[in-house]
């Protein structure tokens, strides 16, 4: 069904018949391999712990725990259920390390270490960084926190006014803390860092400010800045050099980060990278997207806008670039590219290969090689109008021109809206079932566009929006996609829009909530619903499921509605006003009378027997 | 040393001495704070500017040319509070408003002094007062600086049509 909602092979039959004839006469490795597995370097054996909020460099967010299964869920039940003391949108991951869970809080970012020996698990220590309080006027879409990572007796955090810090996990001390970002500009930070070979990998936030974007690799041990790599700019600030090697013309030559800009218009273009990143031990390289230009107004910055809107392969030692890939090259709807990378080995073609499955923005689920940047595959996973579907053979997507955002004209009905089909929440992937596990939404916009000022410091933006239900009418959507058929397994229709992570687990378990507050077990087969409990806020945190000190399995959760689509609740916004917050209030204009502003950490355990 | 120079010395200090006797005045228990803080409160200012129809008009303009609409929307808020409902952080009189465009407020509003003139400061805080209370509607600009709100064509069921224009509120309820 999912291929009648975009006409990707309608439009390019030829793609159609060359996918077909290559599936005809390739050897048939697909027999030996049908499913795919995570990229064994990137996701090592479970060891129980949750250190990072994607689980692994592969970014499965999946536990190999099987004691929670298909027959026990049901009896489920909170073992800690603790107020985290603030309210706005919770979106952090908690981690767990040995015996202790490791929480961030939103804004004001403080962190705390819970001791899961005890009952209630009590604080162990807490560390307040007090970020400055104006950080919070400048951070779009609520001030919210991905989570912490742990790396070797250390927890490394981002506050939000642009400050990255790491603490002695069993004393709370802090051992450095760097400053990386401006708020007078705009930035922020809101990303979770991931600590690989020695660094600690940081992005900021801003694409709403006109801030330059930009990812930068730390010194874990000492918080010095190794390398520093921009999105948009000359070639030395992008770290562009001699092994650059992008696929497609279309990201060939020199200095494209000027060049396909109007004249200074990259030094506040944004390319933000305030998603997730994944890494391969094997091939060291990071692999990250490149947030929306600025201004959202695409008539402002005609060109392809590089190295925004795209996906980077880095070398981790030096920041070099390896390979680019814009996805959405000039783009129209504020579709950033940040969304989660899951590193896999699949057969594609006949042949096993080393890819990263993306679920875009734009609506378009991408298979690309991760040694080479090839896209494999590009197919939609939810409803688009806006794009016809992606021309594999140059790379490019192709827009529809009808749907293209005019100055002074409100263009109705574009598909998705500009949270696209799916936003910062991640998905996960079981081995088990070879499925990828799509929490996303359904929504489309009117947009209106208008001149925006530059002025440091204030929304860049020039855009007014309005979203809505897409068709269907349902807000969110659960879709299993199988990457190796390039289909939807299966999909549940979520009434709100789904702003929380997914966690699958060896139990054949998949879990997420919803935004009013429903914590949801599912079959990972089959999708049937096997349980769910109603927490005090709505959930857009990311479930984790660990083994605690006394062996038995866990699954925890923040619940805290918020981020773009709660502000309309954790910021009390008016819902009289169809463009507030960006245009999200007008799609959840229900959510206030179903959910309230509250900030809990729930633990769940099955019955001591 | 010679009594010509002592003299001259002497004439000298005085001169530097003298003033120094004229000490500067203290008000040892201060200046009394008058009942209310002026250019806060009843400045002659907010009557001229509020609820008229050129200076809401110009406001309504530099909402947009300044990016206040990045933040509040149009009133119903995003980063920053709404300005359509009856809440107000720091106050909602025009001398207030005036004040948070000019200063900035903690929170992250950030201080718009040296970007504006006094004059649109006021004439920005005579549009935003529009917003959330019940201006005279002969004195709202005609024009919309905001796109119409029309029933998109995606969607299942139908919904009410919130209005958004403070003119359109004034027949609800409130």
């Amino acid at each position: 069904m999912a291929r009648t909602a975009a006409g990707n092979s309608r439009t390019l039959p030829w793609l159609r018949l060359a996918t077909a004839a290559a599936f005809l006469f390739a050897p048939t490795a697909a027999g030996s391999q049908a499913r795919a597995v995570p990229a064994a370097s990137a996701s090592p054996p479970d060891d129980g712990q949750w250190v990072m909020p994607a689980k692994n460099y592969a970014s499965t967010r999946y536990s190999a725990l099987s004691q929670i299964n298909r027959q026990n869920v049901t009896k489920l039940k909170p073992v800690v259920n603790v107020a985290t003391g603030h309210k706005r949108g919770h979106e952090a991951a908690p981690l767990v390390v040995g015996s202790t869970m490791y929480i961030v809080t939103p804004f004001p970012n403080n962190v705390f270490a819970l001791d899961l020996t005890k009952p209630g698990a009590p604080v162990k220590w807490a560390f307040k960084p007090r970020p400055r309080r104006a950080a919070q006027g400048v951070a779009c879409c609520d001030i919210v926190n991905r989570g912490a990572a742990y790396a070797n007796g250390r927890i490394f955090f981002n506050t939000l006014d642009g400050q990255t810090i790491a603490l002695d996990a069993a004393t709370g001390k802090e051992v450095w803390r760097t400053l990386l970002g401006n708020i007078n500009k705009g930035e922020t930070i809101t990303m979770a860092p991931l600590v690989a070979d020695g660094k600690v990998l940081v992005g900021n936030s801003g694409g709403e400010f006109g801030v330059r974007g930009w990812l930068t690799a730390l010194d874990a041990g000492s918080g010095r800045i190794v390398w520093k790599a921009y999105s948009t700019g000359p070639d030395k600030d992008v770290l562009i050099g001699p092994a650059f090697k992008p696929f497609y013309p279309m990201d060939q030559g020199k200095d494209l980060g000027v060049k396909s800009w109007p004249p200074d218009q990259w030094k506040i273009g944004g390319g933000t990278v305030w998603g997730w990143i994944s890494y391969d031990p094997k091939l060291k390289m990071v692999y990250y997207g490149t947030g929306n230009p600025g201004p959202w107004n695409p008539e402002q910055r005609p060109g392809d806008n590089k190295w925004t809107t795209g996906i980077f392969a880095r070398d981790i030692a030096t920041g070099q670039a390896r390979w680019f890939y814009q996805s959405s090259p000039h783009d129209l709807y504020d579709h950033d590219d940040i969304n989660e990378s899951i590193l896999l080995d699949m057969p594609v073609n006949g042949r096993v290969r080393p890819v990263l499955v993306r679920p875009g923005r734009n609506g378009f689920m991408y298979v690309i090689d991760r040694v080479t940047g090839q896209v494999y595959s590009a197919d939609p996973y939810g409803f688009i109008n806006s794009a016809k579907g992606v021309d594999l053979r140059t790379g490019r997507l192709i827009p529809v021109k009808e749907k293209e955002p005019k100055m002074g004209r409100v263009i109705r009905n574009i598909c998705p809206a500009a949270p696209g089909a799916k936003d910062w929440n991640p998905s996960a992937f079981s081995p088990r079932t070879g499925l990828l596990y799509v929490p996303h939404i359904n929504l489309c916009m009117d947009m209106g566009t208008m001149e925006a000022n530059y002025i440091a410091g204030t929304p860049y933006i020039g855009a007014d929006v309005k979203m809505y239900a897409g068709p269907g009418g349902h807000r969110g959507v659960f879709t299993a996609w199988d990457p190796v058929r390039r289909r939807k397994a299966f999909e549940i229709k979520e009434d709100l829009p789904l702003w929380s992570g997914a966690l699958a687990t060896a139990g054949d378990l998949v879990f997420y909530g919803t935004m009013d507050g429903w914590l949801k077990a599912i079959d990972a087969a089959s999708g049937k619903l096997l349980w769910r409990i109603r927490l005090a806020s709505g959930i857009i945190g990311q479930p984790v499921s660990y083994r605690g000190p006394d062996g038995r399995q866990y699954i925890a959760v923040m619940s805290g509605v918020g981020g773009w689509a709660g502000a309309i609740v954790s910021a009390g916004l008016d819902p009289r006003d169809p463009t507030a917050a960006l245009g999200f209030v007008n799609a959840v204009r229900d959510l206030p009378g179903r959910t309230k502003a509250e900030g809990r950490l729930y633990v769940f355990a099955l019955p001591r027997r | 040393m010679s009594s010509r120079f002592r003299a001259v010395s002497a004439a000298l200090i005085a001169m530097v001495a003298l003033p120094s006797c004229d000490r500067e005045t203290r008000e040892n228990r201060g200046k009394p704070l008058p009942e209310s803080v002026p250019g806060i409160v009843g400045d002659p200012r907010a009557a001229e500017y509020e609820g008229n129809a050129f200076h809401i008009a110009q406001g309504q303009r530099y909402y947009v040319w300044m990016n206040c609409n990045g933040c509040h929307a149009h009133g119903g808020g995003g980063m920053g509070p709404p300005l359509m409902d009856a809440e107000w952080r720091y106050g909602g009189s025009m001398e207030q408003i005036v004040d948070t465009i000019r200063e900035g407020r903690p929170n992250g509003m950030p201080s718009f002094d040296q970007k504006l003139s006094e004059q649109q400061m006021w004439q920005l805080a005579a549009f935003v007062r529009t917003l959330s209370a019940q201006p005279r509607q002969d004195a709202l600009p005609g024009r919309a600086d905001e796109m119409s709100n029309i029933e998109p064509r995606t969607l299942d069921e139908r919904r009410p049509v919130e209005r958004t224009s403070p003119a359109a509120d004034q027949a609800r309820p409130r």
